[in-house]
This record gives structure tokens, C-alpha cells and sequence, in this order.
């Protein structure tokens, strides 16, 4: 097996582009703990990896999992957990320590249908607002949503990217359906993927937790004596538990860094928004269906249009409200009980009507004829 | 080596968090005069990883070195994240006995079976200190701490032994009645390979030692001292004589392949398979 495949047309599954899109990025640590739908990627890896001269290691859970993926970005290398609702869960206390250390690393959460063990290998959509505020405090996520092998691919390299720039944990929000589905990819080479470092401090640099939106990112061994802690601290990174100014500007800060930036980490695949009755907003193997059921739509002479997220946080609101200026109706289908509706509504603010289209259970989709009966259903009712 | 001990050389300027007659101070002075006696001018070589609790302070950020004060019960985890990309740097963890052996210990077992390359120093103070004295995996059966008002219905754990089984390449014991004893021991545990493990008994005299009946961490020394038996006096006892009694020395030093050694060897085998293929 070559370094990285070369560019050409492939069939493979979700998790295993995910797994290469990892190591095209450079990615050279993972650790994950067994979990379906997400274990074809620690198997993929802990093949890959070694060959590449990495490092891929099965810990005694998700909590050691996702801390040795933290220690790892430590020491300047890129890093990666991947892991299912139940495994999510575990990991987010340490997904708030990774957002206050500032430390970039991917976690992919391959959702399945929860609560709890729930029907552990069938899809579900439900961690949405998990991804957005699982750990406690305030803080702020970036989420991708692939709905595709290619995108689990393409996002995975995102999901890096992001990491790397603004120093933080990303989340690939996947799903079962995209995880474990088979279907053609086009490989971009190796040289043509744009690929984001963290910035590195200048050899007389001590501030690395402050003074500008995104400070610099020393490794351990490199002789900065970095002071790493998830207890509030100054840009020295020393320990300040008690003083509100500090609190304040670090915890703002940190917030800041993705909120002030959310349009440009906004990303999603729109069609016909400014010209349309009737829109779909959707994420995630959900959105498959929108095609075919804008194109019923179209037949039937419904003007239909569609924003498709591929970033769900922070939540792309220009866009949707946007839509909400046009549409007179705004469709969210997903696989849980509303999640992304309410973000939507919110952001809709009353200027239209927000319709839920949710379906649990079983891993079944939204078909695009349920979803093209909520489109006719929603014509006839205004 | 010539150059006499000063403690500040490793310190950065800024006070230190513990309580007066706190054992933490004997443990991060036993560890800095080890390293010195090693020859080591600074902390460059080391990295030190941490969790929650009094302990976790020793490093964090009071040494001038990498600190990376974790989450509680987590230090090990990051540990072996920061080990297995930087094999040439000396991996130390510091924690309490709720961090190590509370909390974190699913982490303490799991890094001992792997021989990870690290040298974990547990301060064992018996006790929740922090968080204002609640019992702990490690207080001894029938003492009184917060959350067990009429006496500690539970038996403690012996770490050390523990880690003999799990597959550690250094143990020992030590009470902070023993700084000598402590420092010899860091010192030989700095130098090994392998997943070492020192344990510090050591006195809270705050949320302790007061509500067990103690003055003074003075008293809790003397208690140390005198309910300290040796492995070997420890052998030719029955559990009822050893109930109670602190015991101290090597519990083993040997030699196993270590996690840093097979993980690299493993990924020169796949390099090599591969290019064959």
C-alpha cells in the first residue's frame, strides 16, 4: 500500500475515508475504544498507521481514549478519536478541557440511535445538540456533517483544518448510514488537499493562552516550560481560580474565537433559496433525500429550495435566515425529535413557519416521498 | 552535582498552594533533590502530567518545566499520548491516592499491564483533601472522615501490590517520615524503563490527620514512623498484625519489554511488511 492512495476513483466505505482523509492531513495518533458504528476506523487506522510510522492504540475506554489524543496534539502532532453516542458521552469532559487548553484534535462521533444503548447499530441523529453542549460551561463547538463518503473524506480534512486554526476540538458529526455505506469517491492527490497547521510561538514567545484571538501553540520537549491546565489561568497559562477579570477574558475569548468567525466556518450546499415556496433545511444522511424530493416537487410545479449543512455548529444563522426571508415555509427533517427545528426556529424568528419532519427508530431514512408528502402537505395547508 | 541543592532553581516565583505541615512539600523537595543529584541542571527532559487534587499541584505550573495539569483522574491517559510520540522525554505523573487510585485508577491498572515508559508518583494522604476530607479508596477501615462520620465501613486498597500484579516494572513505598528513602527511590525510578510506581504516604494534617485524632502533621510523622514495617518483617505477619501498618521498601524491580519498546518495533515490522508487499 502506497503512502496515500493515489488520486483516481474508489468504492469505499464512510468510516475508511474518514480514516485516510485522517492520515492525508497528517494525522499520526489514534486512540479509540471498540464502539459500533465507529470501529472500522480504529481497525482501519491501526493498520494504517504503523505504516505511515504512527501510532494507533485500543485504550481501556473513551475518557483514556480521547486524553491520549490531547496528550498526543501535545506534543505537535495531529490527532484523532472516533467513537458512537455512549462513547460521546464519556468524552465530554475532556472535550471541554481539550476547548479550554486549546488544544486541536478531531473527534468523529458515528452517531446511532440513543439514548443510551438505544439500538446501538442503527443511525440516528440525535447527539445534534449534544455536539453543541455536551460539557459543561459555556463554550462553543464547531460540528461538521458529512452526508456522503466523499465528504466524510473532505470534512475529516475540514475537521483538521479547523482544529489546527483555531486551536480547538472539531467534531465530525456523522451518522451509521454515512459511516457504513459504500459508494464511489473521487480521491483528490495528495498535493492538491490544502492542509492547515497550527501556528507555532517564535523561540522567545511565553504567551500561549492569550493576547490574541488565537495564540500560538508551543509542543511539550521544545523548551517553552508550557504550564497546560483546564483550571482558569492567564495567557502564562498559570492558574488565576480566582479572579473574575481573568475568568472573563479567557472564557470570552475562547468563545469569540469561533463565534466571531462562525460565517467563515459556515459551510453548507444551497439551491434556489432566493426563489422558493417552500425550503428544506437539512444535515447528515437525512439530506439525501432532499434531491429527489425537490425534483418530485419541481415536477408537481412547487418551487422548492434547500440549504444542506455541512457545518451544524456554530450554527450557520446568515444562511438560514436567509431562507427564512424566502421561503413561506421551512421543512427541517431529521433523525431524532427535533434538534436542529429549534435552532431554526430560533433563528427564523417568526418570519416563517418552521414544519419538523422526524423519524426514529430502526435506522430507517426519510425518504424523499415522505419528505415530497410534508412539502405537498405544507402547500395545501397555507 | 558539585553546586550545592536549591529547590528554587526548579521553581517558578509564585507561591505555593499547600496548607502548613502539608506532605506535599517533602514529596516535591524528595523529587527536585533527586533530579539534582542526577545531574539534571533543569527540567528540559521531563514532562510532568497531573490531575485534580492538592498533589496535582506539585508540578503544576510551580515547576519550571512542561506541566500539563489534566482533568481528574485523567493524567495517565495524557501521559501515554505524550510518552508514545516522545519517547526521549522523561514522563513523570504526580497525583493524589483519589486521582490515581480513585477516579483515574481503570488507567492506573491498564498502564502498568502495557509497561508504559512513565513514572507515576502517587501522594497518598488517605483521604480527599481538597474537596475538605472525604473518604478515599486508601483511608484505613474505621477512620472518620466527612462522608464517614461513625468510621469508614470500607477497606483500603494497596496500591503497591496492586501494581506488582498488573505488570509494573518498579514499585516502592515510602512515607514522608522517609524523605532519604524517597529520594534514593526516585532517583532509581527515574533511570529505569518501564511503568514505575512510588507511592508517598503522607500526611494531611487539614483535612485528616485533625478529625483521626492527630495534633499536628508532627504526630502523624511519629505515626508513620512507628507503624512503618518493612516487605521482609511485613512476610512472617498474618493480615490481622498487618492491619493498620504502613509497609514500606521495594516491591519490585525487573525487567520487562516496555509499551514504548513493542509499539516501535511493531510499526518497524508493518514498515517492513509493507514494502515487501
Amino acid at each position: 500500500m502506497k503512502k496515500f492512495p493515489e488520486a483516481n476513483t474508489y468504492f469505499w466505505q464512510g468510516n475508511e475515508a474518514c480514516a485516510e482523509a485522517a492520515l492525508a492531513t497528517g494525522c499520526r495518533f489514534f486512540a479509540g475504544y471498540p464502539i459500533t458504528p465507529a470501529s472500522e476506523i480504529a481497525e482501519y487506522l491501526s493498520k494504517r498507521l504503523p505504516q505511515v510510522g504512527g501510532i494507533a492504540i485500543q485504550m481501556e475506554d473513551e475518557m483514556a481514549s480521547i486524553g491520549a489524543v490531547v496528550g498526543a496534539s501535545w506534543t505537535g502532532n495531529k490527532a484523532m478519536t472516533a467513537t458512537s453516542g455512549p462513547g460521546f458521552d464519556l468524552m465530554q469532559e475532556t472535550i471541554g478541557w481539550a476547548f479550554m487548553t486549546e488544544t486541536p484534535c478531531v473527534i468523529v462521533d458515528v452517531q446511532r440511535a440513543g439514548p443510551s444503548t438505544g439500538q446501538a447499530t442503527k443511525c440516528g441523529q440525535g447527539d445534534v445538540m449534544q455536539s453543541r453542549w455536551g460539557t459543561h460551561g459555556d463554550y462553543s463547538a464547531i460540528a461538521l456533517s458529512p452526508n456522503s463518503v466523499q465528504e466524510m473524506f473532505e470534512l475529516t480534512i475540514k475537521a483538521f483544518n479547523l482544529a489546527e486554526k483555531y486551536r480547538t476540538p472539531v467534531i465530525l458529526l456523522a451518522d451509521e448510514i454515512v459511516a457504513h455505506m459504500r459508494e464511489r469517491i473521487i480521491l483528490p492527490s495528495s498535493e492538491s488537499i490544502e492542509i492547515i497547521n497550527r501556528r507555532k510561538p517564535k523561540p522567545n514567545e511565553k504567551t500561549f493562552f492569550g493576547l490574541e484571538e488565537v495564540p500560538p501553540m508551543p509542543s511539550v520537549g521544545e523548551g517553552f516550560n508550557v504550564a497546560v491546565t483546564g483550571s482558569t489561568h492567564n495567557e502564562y497559562g498559570i492558574r488565576f481560580t480566582a479572579d473574575p477579570t481573568v475568568h472573563k477574558q479567557l472564557v470570552e475569548r475562547l468563545n469569540n474565537k469561533i463565534q466571531n468567525h462562525a460565517e467563515e466556518i459556515a459551510d453548507s450546499e444551497t439551491y434556489n433559496t432566493d426563489d422558493c415556496q417552500i425550503g428544506i433545511i437539512s444535515f447528515g444522511c437525512t439530506s439525501r433525500a432532499i434531491y429527489e424530493a425537490v425534483e418530485i416537487a419541481e415536477a408537481k410545479r412547487i418551487k422548492t429550495g434547500y440549504i444542506r449543512l455541512k457545518t451544524i455548529w456554530p450554527f450557520p444563522e446568515k444562511a438560514v435566515r436567509q431562507l427564512a426571508e424566502t421561503a413561506e415555509k421551512i421543512i427541517v427533517p431529521e433523525m431524532n425529535l427535533r434538534q436542529i427545528f429549534y435552532e431554526v426556529q430560533r433563528v427564523a424568528n417568526g418570519l416563517t413557519e418552521v414544519i419538523p419532519l422526524n423519524k426514529i427508530g430502526g435506522g430507517e431514512l426519510i425518504t424523499p416521498e415522505e419528505l415530497f408528502e410534508k412539502i405537498q402537505e405544507s402547500v395545501k395547508n397555507g | 552535582m558539585d553546586e550545592p541543592f536549591s529547590i528554587r532553581k526548579y521553581l517558578r516565583p509564585i507561591p505555593l498552594p499547600f496548607c502548613p505541615g502539608c506532605g506535599g512539600l517533602t514529596v516535591m523537595s524528595a523529587f527536585l533533590r533527586a533530579v539534582h543529584e542526577l545531574g539534571h541542571e533543569n527540567l528540559s527532559n521531563f514532562v510532568f502530567c497531573s490531575g485534580i487534587g492538592c498533589s496535582s499541584w506539585i508540578p503544576s505550573p510551580h515547576f519550571i518545566a512542561d506541566s500539563v495539569h489534566t482533568l481528574h483522574g485523567r493524567s495517565i491517559p495524557v501521559a501515554t499520548g505524550i510518552k508514545l510520540l516522545r519517547p526521549d522525554l522523561n514522563v513523570v505523573v504526580f497525583g493524589g491516592d483519589g486521582d490515581i487510585v480513585g477516579i483515574g485508577l481503570s488507567h492506573f491498572i491498564h498502564a502498568a499491564r502495557r509497561n508504559l515508559d512513565i513514572l507515576v508518583i502517587m501522594v497518598n494522604n488517605m483521604v480527599y483533601g481538597m474537596t475538605g476530607g472525604q473518604v478515599a479508596p486508601t483511608t484505613p477501615f474505621k477512620a472518620k472522615t466527612t462522608t464517614t462520620p461513625y468510621g469508614s465501613f470500607e477497606h483500603p486498597l494497596d496500591a503497591a501490590r496492586l501494581a506488582v500484579t498488573a505488570g509494573a516494572s518498579y514499585v516502592s513505598r515510602w512515607t514522608t517520615a522517609h524523605p532519604n528513602e524517597l529520594k534514593e527511590s526516585m532517583k532509581n525510578a527515574i533511570e529505569m524503563k518501564g511503568f514505575r510506581y512510588i507511592e508517598a504516604v503522607s500526611q494531611c494534617p487539614t483535612a485528616f490527620g485533625r478529625r483521626v485524632g492527630f495534633k499536628d502533621a508532627g504526630e502523624m510523622l511519629k505515626w508513620f514512623k512507628e507503624n512503618t514495617i518493612t516487605i521482609k518483617q511485613a512476610e512472617s505477619l498474618n493480615e490481622e498484625d498487618l492491619t493498620g501498618k504502613i509497609i514500606v521498601g521495594e516491591f519490585v524491580q525487573r525487567q520487562r519489554p516496555t509499551l514504548v519498546e513493542t509499539i516501535y518495533k511493531t510499526i518497524e515490522e508493518a514498515q517492513k511488511e509493507n514494502e515487501e508487499n
